[in-house]
């Protein structure tokens, strides 16, 4: 009983970050159609409701980006904090009314965890919010500038009737607004509710005798609903800075607004666009690191400067831009801060200690990446049982980079594999593995591996083209596909841990 | 099945002001009547004329309600609202205006009837192309600002008219109450104009919302 208490407890963290996304986030989906009083904040808040808690039962599932893929967040105390400190970055910065990236908030909390714990951090995610920062306004921007001046035209071209232009632009809000709202849900229930998967409380509950909601699915729901209501009681604050006070938002501005949004986030941010375009062999579009939010400002600007650049209020502007800034680097302090008083105050576990050791293949995997290993070569064989530990170890050798803090702890952490040849099954074939890298992994069945690295040597030596060769498709179905092996193979925890004892014991002998 | 709704709401609306412009046509008519003495068919052009204001002033309603009932146009709502409105008192006034010659029965000097036609028929010429502005408003902005100027052009044309006849009457050797009755008929007649401009100008600002 006392164990299900601290689950409802700690999911009270997730619900409580759900809520103030769908809070902060509402105006990215509905803001332009609520301002321009073309849809009211009620029907709004319903329909983006009801498509957030549909795109969270059905592709919240297969989103990857957790807090725990994210950073490493192994121990539900450690999700608990980080997920209550982005939940209130979130709501401070909704109380001050300015629309945030939820994501670059949950990146700044993760960074603070990092240092807690003590692990590296991988500055691409740094550089990759510095960079949204700017190149997700400026892309929309010239979106919004262009896409209005089209449709301007193409109104005064073709002379539709005022009321017909306000029928097409409802419904294109609407429908905007619709799936905006779906692929938030989508993208970020893994977020609020992700980390809560492994230890689900509820079971599978049978609706009418016609369907039957399995224990994720109900979690996804109600995380889905914790979003909706976000988006119902809280979600006018952001919508107000947005539709009055950055720039007064008509109804057509309204449509070109979230069109160039939803565009902009389309062509570079869609991995399936990408995909498309290199099958048949057509230049592709740059993925580049974009804010649903940040893109969303950018296109009120773009639109407004187009119309009429003065009536843009670049004060309110400055004030959201500081907001970026402020929700990742508040989100981190009080991560960093939370998760001390969760530690040492209420003698919570924010971190699960899993072991190092420098084997080998890792020297020799650093070496092939050019680092200097000369410090650290005596360490192989030598098993350190926590982060703490094996960094403290590293450090009183010698003084190391982030970038090969960040490569060492990759490589030398102890996942364990088993490659099992009755686990391969259709999802192979849909990954494009071919028949003849399907029999080579079948020879490997019953290979153990406890590094990572250890398990893509083993096929990269027998299998010819299990190799990165610059041809920008291959090599992104080569990421899916060693994915897609490591998750098969991975032992799981329970038998991870026995398997780590027992290959610890036979190290010690 | 949006669309069929809002597809009504247009035709109400064509409809409406199709009956603004016919109600200036009467108005003509009627003048024309009253000044070659058949008051019969005045009578009976001032009775059509007053059924005109009361189909479009229920019209109006409807169209004002519906506007409102279902949120259409929430930023242009208001901007319409009071062009309908202001267009509305423009064939109030044509028909406050028979109203005025049926009750009172000017008599009007036979020299300046070619006057009064054309100064009715200037005063209609405003109407005409502020109902033309008006449709041009919803479908056609950039033609607005054409109808515009024409409004402007007849209406000071309208008052050029009327302030003639006004000279004429009392310059001649009559009763002063006879010239202070006469005088009020160009004035009335004028007042379409003068209404009519008014629209326009509404018209001049509510277009710069739309794009500018």
């Amino acid at each position: 009983m006392s164990v299900e208490i601290t689950i409802w407890f700690f999911l009270s963290s997730g619900l409580f970050l759900g809520w103030s996304l769908g809070a902060n986030n509402a105006v990215t989906m509905f803001g332009t159609a609520v301002t321009s009083k073309m849809v009211k904040l009620r029907t709004a808040g319903i329909i983006a409701g009801i498509f957030v808690v549909i795109g969270s039962l059905i592709s919240g599932a297969g989103t990857t980006n957790t807090l725990t893929s994210l950073g490493g967040i192994n121990a539900i105390a450690g999700s608990f904090t980080v997920a209550l400190s982005v939940g209130l970055s979130l709501t401070w910065m909704t109380r001050a009314k300015l629309p945030v990236s939820a994501s670059q908030a949950v990146v700044g909390a993760i960074i603070g965890w990092n240092i807690f714990t003590g692990s590296p951090t991988d500055l691409k995610a740094l550089s990759k919010i510095l960079s949204s920062w700017v190149v997700s306004p400026v892309i929309a921007g010239v979106f919004g500038f262009i896409l209005f001046k089209i449709v301007k035209n193409t109104v005064l071209k073709w002379k539709i009737h005022m009321l017909e232009i306000d029928t097409y632009t409802r419904t294109g809000l609407i429908i905007v607004g619709s799936i905006a709202s779906y692929s938030m849900g989508a993208n970020n229930i893994a977020n609020v509710m992700g980390m809560f998967a492994d230890a689900n409380p509820f079971g599978e509950i049978n609706v009418f005798d016609v369907y039957t909601l399995s224990g994720l699915q109900i979690l996804f729901l109600i995380g889905g609903l914790s979003i909706a209501v976000g988006i119902i009681t809280y979600g006018s604050k952001t919508m107000k800075t947005v539709g009055n006070d950055l720039y007064k938002i008509s109804p057509i501005t309204g449509l070109v607004i979230v069109l160039a949004e939803a565009t902009v986030m389309w062509l570079f941010t869609s991995q399936s666009l990408e995909k498309f375009l290199m099958e048949r062999n057509l230049p592709t579009i740059p993925l580049v690191p974009l804010s649903a939010t940040q893109s969303f400002i950018g296109a009120v600007i773009g639109v407004g400067l187009a119309k009429d650049p003065q009536s843009i209020n670049f004060k309110v502007f400055g004030k959201i831009s500081l907001g970026w800034i402020t929700a990742p680097l508040s989100a981190g302090i009080l991560s960093f801060i939370m998760l001390f008083f969760v530690q040492n105050v209420f003698e919570q576990k924010v971190i699960i200690p899993v072991p190092y050791q420098l084997t080998a293949s890792v020297i020799e995997k650093l070496e092939s990446d050019k680092f200097n290993t000369a410090a650290i070569t005596d360490l192989t064989g030598k098993r350190f049982n926590s982060k703490k530990e094996f960094r403290n170890e590293l450090f009183s050798r010698r003084e190391f980079m982030n970038q090969e803090l960040v490569a060492i702890f990759n490589y030398a952490i102890i996942d364990s594999f088993r490659v099992d040849s009755t686990l391969i099954d259709d999802r192979f074939k849909q990954n494009h593995f071919t028949e003849a890298e399907i029999n080579e992994l079948k020879k490997l069945h019953g290979n153990e591996f406890s590094h990572k690295i250890d398990l893509q040597k083993a096929l990269f030596t027998s299998i010819a083209s299990w190799q990165k060769n610059g041809n920008a498709l291959h090599d992104k179905q080569f990421k899916v596909k060693t994915l897609l092996l490591e998750n098969t193979f991975r032992i799981s925890s329970e038998k991870s841990n026995k398997y780590h004892s027992e290959f610890h014991k036979q190290t010690q002998h | 099945m949006f669309l069929k709704k809002t597809k009504k709401l247009e035709i109400q609306i064509d409809e409406y002001l199709d009956l603004v412009v016919k109600g200036g046509l009467i108005f003509k008519l009627g003048i024309k009547c009253y000044l070659d003495n058949q008051i019969e068919s005045f009578e009976k052009y001032l009775k059509d004329i007053r059924k005109i204001e009361d189909s479009a002033d229920d019209l109006r309603r409807n169209i004002e309600i519906k506007l409102y009932t279902r949120t259409l146009i929430p930023e242009s709502r208001g901007d319409v609202l009071g062009l309908l409105e202001s267009c509305d008192k423009v064939l109030n006034i044509t028909s406050e205006t028979l109203l005025e010659f049926s009750v009172e029965i000017p008599n009007l000097p036979s020299e300046q009837r070619g006057d009064y036609l054309e100064l009715a028929d200037s005063a209609i010429a405003c109407l005409e192309n502020t109902v033309s502005g008006m449709r041009a408003y919803f479908k056609n902005v950039d033609a607005v600002r054409d109808y515009v100027t024409k409004v402007q052009f007849y209406k000071k044309e309208t008052n050029k008219i009327a302030e003639r006849i006004k000279r004429d009457i009392f310059r001649s050797d009559t009763e002063l109450s006879f010239k202070i009755h006469t005088r009020y008929f160009a004035f009335h007649i004028e007042r379409i104009a003068e209404q009519s401009e008014d629209v326009c100008d509404r018209l001049s600002i509510a277009i710069i919302k739309r794009f500018e």
